[in-house]
């Protein structure tokens, strides 16, 4: 028979230190579900730490392009989709602020951001990101022909660059409102129409969005015959970062003058309704503190809104920030932008 | 007088129309109302403001007017030249047929911005063409100028298009027994009369199947439209697309939502009782026969000529993407191929292409089946007895085909948010939303098959004492079986090149191929273009590489019957 009292023995120990594991293991981890747009993009390192940090685990939604991703958003306020919403930009700002879907966070961070960026006083949208959306040229293309490249919007206009240049339609491309915007803010409504007529005049070239403007006709990416497209001032950059071989120069150039740049700004927020505020707070933090900041030029090829982070060399090199982009409240995109859209498509597709 | 048999049998078939019907009705219907309910009731939202627009701006009406012309020209042009072909690839056997029927398969997965890449790199005015032209003629500009934006669209439809009216049209001429063309020949009949009065009237069901997909996937046409339409141009879908993400107007997009259904449930209303009325019963050849050698001077020419149309109208564009993915500064080398592996970033959402092309197999894999299912369920109710109802559904079961996927993906967000459906952000909305439009398909592809069973061949098993399920197993199937093939194959290749709805459903987790090449797009510089050349080349080994497998599975098949 066996001494039953060796169990008894083992027993008490045993339950001690079972006991003592239970209090080690970690709970299981909280899970923050961000939503974003198809653009949005991260480095795993930065997503790892956090989660060990906040014994976390986030889960990232892609919800489609700029629109789509917010139209949802929206649309399922009463059940939302996620806790943090990345990618508002401030074309749309009002709109999302105006559906009340995001929670006021004055983060600590945004001390470190400028106020320019820092669109909503009661920071339920907080800057994270920015891009220039200007020209860029094809810089050989003109070398070759002993042309000057533009040097602002007006020349567009110009015999000499007659069908020379491609856009993207307002109504269905983020840049191509942009640029439209640019145009009414620099030559004001309703003379920017003024402006389109002539362009059209001059055999501009209207794309849907930016992917068939820049792969499909612009000289400088593609076989296409246009040396001067819409896109944005870190795309030269961009273009030395993923050359096929090194290149020391890049070959397109930014057109960043006074009055021909607009500054797309891109925002984050608490959705209404998160069981994990406190989470989703810590999360914001991150994004706008340096070392995710740093990251974002490679990543996402935009410019970090946090004044302090560091510039990746090729950024310092191929591409510079506008001095000054044109102004326009989202105030104002918000009234005017079905208008807007509306008279351009009448002025320059009809 | 019908067998008691036969009644019975005409019982059980009605019950084939509940899993369909609970199919569309959970994912089509219940989320279609729930979209447009918040849409025109809103707080913004009303049914009437639209609607004058509607009818006070003569826009809409040209949109629409444009949206059913293109449709009706590029469905008349597909058809014109997939039927010689269909012929050829039904009458005769040649060598690597099976491959080139795969490879005619291919562009119907690729995104238009590639295809668009594609035809630029040899037609553009710096493309290939152009460049040898001028070359060769000392021609100071390029000689080929394909500037003309319906041309280039009716050609684009003609591109991705071509395959259905091949497929359909020639996996049903294959099947039909050629006694009856031989005896007409005998009789002293010339070829092109025995073609008109004997070939034409018993294909009707098939090309009628095959105008209705096409008329159907131009009507609601929309990467084409947008990128090699251009701006001035929108159907119906581009406007929905335009209304809803970027202006955020939802009761203009209800509003064109609705007009799009119930044009489209007309059309096809009319279409499906022709098609009806077209059906002519024959007894299929049963026994698999391989079709003969071309004979003769005459038909090798025929069957080199139409070959070589496909090589050049198919085939160059894929050849020019393959090219153009291994083209670098440094000459060939497979460098993007490479960089594909690579991520530099350390990006969290680096996908590896091995894992891109898992994830597309399996959603395509998983729509294959239930597409499948469902498709034959539902052709094998509508090949009963004529009755209102199965009038009513056949154009009804066609619907999800031509609804705007952005309206629908809305409806999925606002209607599927709740236990025990709560599927918004689940892995199976992918394959839910690929089968929609992948079962249309399998119906249309098997019910001309299934019509064209004489009644009294079922009949006359009945009486020799078959069960229902033993009629179906033994008369049904096998003669649907290539049907079956040609249904199963569209399944598998709309989800595979499908990217509205993969991208709208949220998994950045589980990237499928076209989400791939889309990320490349997306961002400046050679590698970024060079990769998602690679991609789209990938993309047509894997697509090439299904098809084969599936002809396999299929040709197995029809052997064990």
């Amino acid at each position: 028979m066996m001494p039953t009292p060796s169990y008894k023995t083992f027993l008490l120990p045993l339950c001690f230190l079972l006991l003592l594991t239970v209090q080690r293991l970690p709970a299981a981890p909280v899970e923050l579900v961000v939503m974003s747009h198809d653009s949005f993009n991260v480095n795993k390192r930065l997503v790892a730490e956090f989660e060990t940090a906040h014994n976390a685990k986030i889960r990232f939604l892609k919800a489609g392009d700029t629109g789509a991703a917010l139209n949802k958003a929206i649309l399922s306020k009463n059940n939302p989709l996620a806790d943090v919403f990345y990618g508002v930009d401030n074309t749309f700002l009002s709109r999302a602020l105006a559906a009340d879907i995001f929670l006021p966070y004055p983060s600590p961070k945004l001390d470190h951001i400028p106020a320019a960026l820092r669109l909503d006083p009661q920071h339920r949208l907080l800057p994270v990101d920015f891009g220039d959306v200007c020209l860029n040229y094809h810089k050989a293309w003109f070398k070759e022909r002993d042309l000057a490249p533009p040097s602002r919007l007006e020349d567009l206009i110009k015999p000499a660059y007659k069908g020379l240049t491609v856009v993207q339609n307002p109504a269905t491309s983020s840049p191509g409102l942009a640029f439209l915007l640019t145009t009414v803010a620099h030559f004001g409504d309703p003379n920017y129409l003024e402006f389109w007529k002539q362009l059209r005049a001059n055999d501009v070239l209207v794309t849907d969005g930016w992917e068939s403007a820049y792969w499909g006709h612009f000289s400088a990416a593609s076989k296409g015959d246009r040396p001067i497209v819409v896109s944005y001032a870190s795309s030269p950059s961009a273009e030395v970062h993923f050359a096929e071989t090194p290149l020391t120069e890049a070959p397109t150039a930014a057109l960043i003058a006074p009055g021909s740049v607009f500054r797309q700004i891109e925002f984050v927020g608490i959705l209404k309704g998160t069981q994990r505020r406190r989470l989703a707070e810590k999360w914001i933090d991150t994004m706008l503190d340096r070392p995710f900041q740093e990251e974002i030029p490679l990543t996402m090829f935009v410019y970090p809104s946090n004044a302090t982070a560091r510039l990746p060399e090729v950024f310092v090199k191929h591409s510079q920030l506008a001095d000054a982009p044109v102004e326009l409240s989202p105030d104002a995109i918000a009234k005017g932008r079905e208008a807007w859209i509306e008279a351009w498509t009448s002025a320059v597709l009809r | 007088m019908r067998p008691a048999k036969g009644a019975a049998a005409g019982q059980w078939r009605r019950w084939l129309a509940v899993p369909p019907l609970a199919f569309l009705g959970l994912f089509y219907f219940y989320p279609l109302m729930r979209i447009l309910g918040v849409s025109l009731t809103g707080p913004d939202g009303a049914l009437w403001a639209p609607l004058q627009r509607l009818m006070v701006q003569d826009y809409y009406l040209r949109v629409l007017g444009f949206t059913c012309g293109q449709a009706i020209l590029s469905t008349l042009i597909t058809l014109a030249a997939s039927l010689p072909a269909a012929f050829v690839f039904a009458r005769f056997s040649f060598p690597a047929k099976k491959l080139i029927l795969a490879l005619t398969s291919i562009p119907f997965v690729l995104p238009t911005v590639v295809v668009a890449a594609a035809y630029d790199a040899l037609l553009g005015p710096q493309g290939v063409v152009n460049e040898g032209l001028m070359a060769l003629f000392d021609l100071a500009t390029a000689p080929v100028q394909l500037k003309h934006r319906l041309t280039l669209i009716l050609l684009a439809h003609l591109f991705y298009n071509f395959t259905i009216g091949l497929r359909i049209i020639g996996g049903y001429w294959s099947q039909l027994p050629e006694t009856m063309t031989a005896s007409a020949t005998t009789l002293g009949a010339a070829p092109l009369q025995v073609f008109r009065t004997i070939t034409l009237p018993i294909l009707k069901p098939a090309i009628w199947s095959a105008a209705l997909l096409i008329f159907i996937f131009c009507f609601s046409s929309f990467g084409v439209i947008l990128i090699l339409g251009g701006p001035r141009m929108a159907t119906l879908e581009v406007e929905i697309y335009r209304q809803t993400l970027h202006l955020f107007n939802l009761p203009m997009a209800a509003v064109l939502s609705l007009v799009q259904i119930a044009f489209t449930f007309t059309a096809m209303g009319v279409y499906t009782r022709l098609q009806r009325r077209a059906a002519v019963a024959i007894t299929p050849s049963l026994t698999k026969r391989a079709a003969p050698q071309p004979d003769g001077v005459g038909q090798w020419m025929l069957v080199a000529g139409t070959l070589f149309a496909m090589l050049v109208y198919l085939g160059a564009p894929l050849l020019a993407l393959l090219l153009r993915s291994v083209m670098t500064t440094r000459g060939l080398a497979l460098t993007y191929y490479r960089q594909l592996f690579q991520n530099p970033e350390q990006s969290f959402f680096f996908v590896p292409p091995i894992s891109a092309i898992g994830n597309s197999l399996f959603f395509a894999t998983s729509t294959l089946v239930l597409a499948v299912v469902l498709g034959v369920t539902a052709a094998a109710y509508l090949a009963g007895p004529r009755s209102r109802l199965n009038a009513f559904l056949d154009p009804l079961f066609m619907l999800p085909l031509s609804t705007s996927a952005v309206t629908l993906g809305f409806g999925f967000l606002i209607a599927l948010d709740r236990p025990p459906l709560n599927l918004r952000t689940s892995l199976w909305l992918i394959p839910l939303a690929h089968t929609l439009v992948a079962f249309p398909f399998v119906v249309r592809s098997v019910l001309p098959a299934l019509r064209s069973i004489p009644a009294s061949l079922r009949e006359a098993a009945a009486l020799l004492g078959a069960s229902p399920s033993q009629v179906w197993r033994t008369v049904d199937v096998p003669i649907m079986g290539r049907a079956l093939a040609v249904g199963a194959v569209f399944a598998f290749t709309i989800s595979l090149g499908e990217f509205g709805a993969t991208a709208f459903t949220a998994q950045p987790q589980r990237t499928t191929i076209p989400l791939a090449i889309y990320r490349f797009l997306g961002q400046p510089g050679a590698l970024n273009y060079g990769q998602a050349m690679a991609m789209s080349s990938l993309l047509m080994l894997v697509t090439a590489c299904g098809f084969l497998a599936l002809e396999r599975l299929g040709d197995t098949a029809g052997r064990e019957f």
